[in-house]
């Protein structure tokens, strides 16, 4: 035996010794991952992750979160002189006086912008193929909670800096809370420790940031993906993937070198981007004062839609004895912000339940395999995508010389109209691949090649697809519609009518579908 | 729903095709060295960040086209960071791809569900030690209980009562009284009509008294914008008319929607502009909302000039300025 083995052998076995660990290593050693682009959407979103708690940490050992008024000496000559946060004023140091300060302050940056990218993204991919369905509804409510703690919390990292757009950033989340009906102006006075800005909010908000919800992300992301190890991972589906099985490499050494090379990698492209890409140059905005503003005050992307939605929302304020209502603020900033995240969370059970699905699955779906689901997310993700433009509306208005009215008033109609068009165009279209997928697996695919045939006619040859593509296109169930509830002897409707109504409704909706073609469509076709 | 023995049958895995370096040792020794390069080359952008890291010095600037100027420095230790992680991850998955054993495995997988047998033990184990502890017979046990953890659960609530002091009226008070001199901002002087041309607007904040600091606070609500029109061109009422001072108008600088500063105006059609969520107003209809999502125009400070000519405020605001809140009377 090698030195180098008999050292790694008596460490193994000091541990197992212990904790009796060899069992229960030797088969996770060898623990099967499917293999699929898409499923690294997720690792991005954990690799981002742990990238932030790297540079954040470096960012740390120079930031000092106060409020409290300094004069600037640093090396930054435009602002020297000039009474400022400290802040922003160690901030500037970070930026200036620290070597690789900038550059950790812009991986840290770019890292939070690619981290909330690479969940909604991951998201979609689970949305659009099913994955959140039986036993995996727990992973998706996780997954939008760390989608939720990931705005605040990459708000409130960009809040730090207190520099001037950050600041007004700030000034409208303190208006956000004081529009709350009743308590809204004593948890204003609570969360800023009296009058806005005051000197609180940033070390507050500081501790939140660096401590508490990072804290709470790391419980969220380990159970996240304890669940993904335990439940195993889902497959796409194809020749030899069933519902009772996982095709893929085994962890060690295959998933260990892809998933952690991919790590250095994700890495490397946001040191990159850190390096090159400027990212809030804090110090071109100048220190905050409540009485100043810069023109074009953006929000990071994951914000701009919640900030466009206030936008476009319509001047409505209720005035009754003697109080004040702003449902300008209350809608955009907090209505419908609460039924998109509840609705989404809600999802996989309301599926579930329109379709009375109780099996567990564990092979994902093309999405035109489920068009209701898929016309269902497209449509809100057109409702998001209107909302973020007009969270835009200045940047564009100015880039394409268009009236900022003409976005506005384009957006507030568009969030109505266009969301539900997008919804018939994606089902439609879903039904159309379904048609084409049938056409292949029952006439083959297009050579491309004219034959004449003997009676002068021109017909193109149609070449029979593969065993394996014909069972990828056909091998997904299709449920049938929940059948329309009876009514009871009087022929009035049942107590329950209208909930077993609406649930039959949506049912026939989600079942609608072109039928898979079978053996027996080939055998008469055949015959003709 | 179609009968499954008709439906297309599963034809199994795809036979495993091997790679090049699977069988040919040259080929594996080809990716061997690509592997190596790889890390070699990670190796090699190390050296280069501590190289940037020590010897260029911050002061130095590059101009990149699109990115504009950049810091020298910053730019050689982050390339080189980025290169040493790259080439790391990359030459892993070279390795992964070219020389590991790429033969798919099957796992199968079992259903969550345990055995009924199993679910009824469980059920039964639950009531059997619940049954120990009485909690159904001890009624007055689970009672308190019930009352001592949600009053533990409260009590975070009362303890952070001291984050802040309560509103009280400071929500609808700024330093503007009857009588304040309009100062100039940052420089703090007062200002005569003649200082302001027509087409004109500045930003103005009340003269603090000897030794008086202005805070951040004293700013958020007092910023007001002074803007000079001609005097015929204002469609007030007769009394906000008289809040008007030769064409010289004040409004709150603090936006009625979510707070920002309204800073943008523009000459021509004398309108302002917030910059946030793009709410406009009209100067000369007392900041009217003519677009956007504001419900309520910038309130008016009435201005007048003392004896010597400086401009002054006749009153207070007459109502709160800023976002609106609950407690607000907007009657």
């Amino acid at each position: 035996m090698k030195a180098r083995e008999r050292v790694g052998g008596k460490v193994a076995g000091y541990i197992d010794d212990r904790t009796g660990a060899a069992k229960w290593a030797k088969k996770n050693l060898t623990k099967v991952f499917p293999d699929h682009w898409s499923f690294m959407l997720g690792e991005i979103a954990l690799y981002s992750f742990i990238i932030l708690l790297l540079s954040g940490t470096f960012l740390t050992f120079w930031y000092n979160p106060s409020q409290n008024e300094v004069i600037y000496h640093g090396s930054y000559v435009p602002l020297q002189n000039l009474s400022m946060s400290e802040s922003y004023a160690s901030t500037l140091r970070i930026s200036f006086d620290i070597r690789g300060g900038l550059l950790m302050r812009q991986i840290h940056h770019w890292a939070a912008l690619i981290f909330m990218a690479a969940i909604v993204v991951h998201l979609l991919r689970v949305f659009f193929t099913g994955a959140f369905r039986k036993p995996r509804e727990a992973n998706w409510l996780i997954g939008i909670g760390l989608l939720t703690l990931g705005i605040v919390e990459g708000f409130l990292g960009y809040s730090l800096p207190d520099d001037l757009l950050s600041g007004t950033g700030i000034r409208i989340a303190e208006a956000i809370i004081q529009a709350i009906p009743v308590v809204g102006s004593y948890i204003a006075f609570f969360a800023f420790g009296g009058q806005f800005p005051g000197h609180a909010f940033i070390p507050r908000i500081y501790t939140v940031h660096v401590l508490l919800i990072p804290g709470i992300f790391l419980a969220l992301i380990t159970v996240h993906l304890m669940l993904v190890w335990y439940q195993k991972h889902t497959q796409y589906p194809g020749p030899g993937r069933t519902e009772k099985n996982v095709v893929g490499y085994p962890l060690m050494p295959v998933y260990m070198a892809k998933a952690g090379g991919f790590f250095f990698i994700v890495f490397g492209v946001t040191a990159f981007l850190g390096a090159v890409a400027s990212i809030n140059p804090i110090w071109l905005y100048g220190p905050y004062t409540p009485g100043e503003i810069s023109a074009g005050s953006q929000p990071d992307w994951y914000m701009g839609w919640l900030d466009g939605l206030v936008r476009m929302f319509p001047p409505l304020e209720t005035h009754a004895f003697g109080h004040t209502i702003s449902w300008n603020i209350l809608t955009p900033g907090v209505i419908i912000p609460g039924i998109l995240f509840t609705g989404m969370a809600l999802y996989p059970f309301i599926e579930s339940w329109i379709m009375n699905d109780k099996a567990e699955h564990h092979l994902l779906d093309r999405p035109r395999n489920a068009p209701n689901r898929t016309a269902l997310g497209a449509m809100s993700l057109s409702f998001m995508l209107v909302a973020l433009l007009n969270g835009g509306n200045d940047i564009i208005a100015t880039h394409f010389h268009l009236t900022i009215n003409g976005i506005m008033w384009f957006t507030r109609i568009g969030l109505i109209v266009i969301p539900p068009i997008v919804f018939i165009i994606t089902k439609r279209l879903c039904l159309s691949l379904q048609r084409a997928d049938r056409e292949i697996v029952l006439h083959g695919v297009e050579t491309g090649r004219l034959v004449m045939m003997p009676s002068g006619e021109f017909v193109e040859v149609h070449a029979p697809i593969s065993e394996e593509r014909k069972w990828l296109l056909t091998q997904h169930a299709q449920p049938a519609a929940l059948p329309l509830p009876e009514s009871d002897a009087h022929g009035t409707d049942a107590p329950r009518g209208i909930k077993a109504k609406l649930r039959a409704r949506m049912s026939a909706a989600h079942a609608e579908q072109i039928p898979v073609p079978t053996q027996s469509d080939l055998k008469e076709l055949d015959h003709h | 729903m179609t009968n499954s023995v008709e439906r297309f049958q599963d034809p199994g895995l795809p036979a495993h095709i091997h790679r090049k370096a699977d069988f040919d040792e040259r080929a594996a020794k080809r990716a061997e060295r690509q592997v190596a390069i790889l890390f070699l080359l990670s190796a090699l952008s190390t050296v280069g960040t501590i190289y940037s890291y020590i010897f260029v010095k911050s002061s130095a600037k590059v101009y990149l086209p699109i990115m504009g100027e950049q810091q020298v420095n910053n730019l050689g230790i982050g390339i080189g960071l980025a290169g040493a992680l790259f080439f790391i991850g990359m030459g892993a998955i070279h390795w992964a791809k070219t020389l590991m054993d790429d033969t798919e495995v099957v796992a199968e997988r079992h259903e969550f569900r345990s055995s009924d047998e199993d679910r009824a033990e469980f059920v039964e184990t639950i009531k059997e030690r619940a049954g120990t502890a009485q909690l159904g017979r001890r009624s007055l046990i689970k009672k308190t209980l019930g009352l001592a953890v949600g009053l533990v659960g409260l009590s975070p609530l009362v303890l952070l009562r001291d984050l802040g002091p309560l509103p009280k009226k400071q929500l609808e008070q700024t330093s503007w009284k009857a009588g304040t001199y309009l100062v100039s901002d940052p420089m703090g002087r007062r200002i005569k009509a003649a200082d302001l041309e027509v087409g004109g607007v500045v930003q103005v904040l009340p003269e603090l008294a000897p030794g008086q600091e202005r805070t951040l606070e004293n700013t958020g609500t007092d910023a007001v914008l002074l803007i000079r029109i001609r005097p015929e061109e204002f469609n007030l009422s007769p009394e906000r008319l008289s809040w008007t001072h030769e064409g010289i108008i004040a409004f709150s600088k603090i936006c009625s929607h979510m707070g920002c500063a309204v800073a943008l105006y523009e000459q021509q059609t004398k309108h302002l502009l917030c910059p946030c969520h793009q709410s406009t107003f009209d100067v000369t209809r007392a900041a009217k909302v003519i677009f956007g999502p504001a419900a309520r125009p910038l309130p008016q400070l009435a201005i007048t000039v003392d004896n010597e000519g400086y401009l002054i405020a006749k009153q207070g605001f007459t109502e709160p300025i800023g976002p609106s809140f609950w407690e607000r009377n907007s009657a």
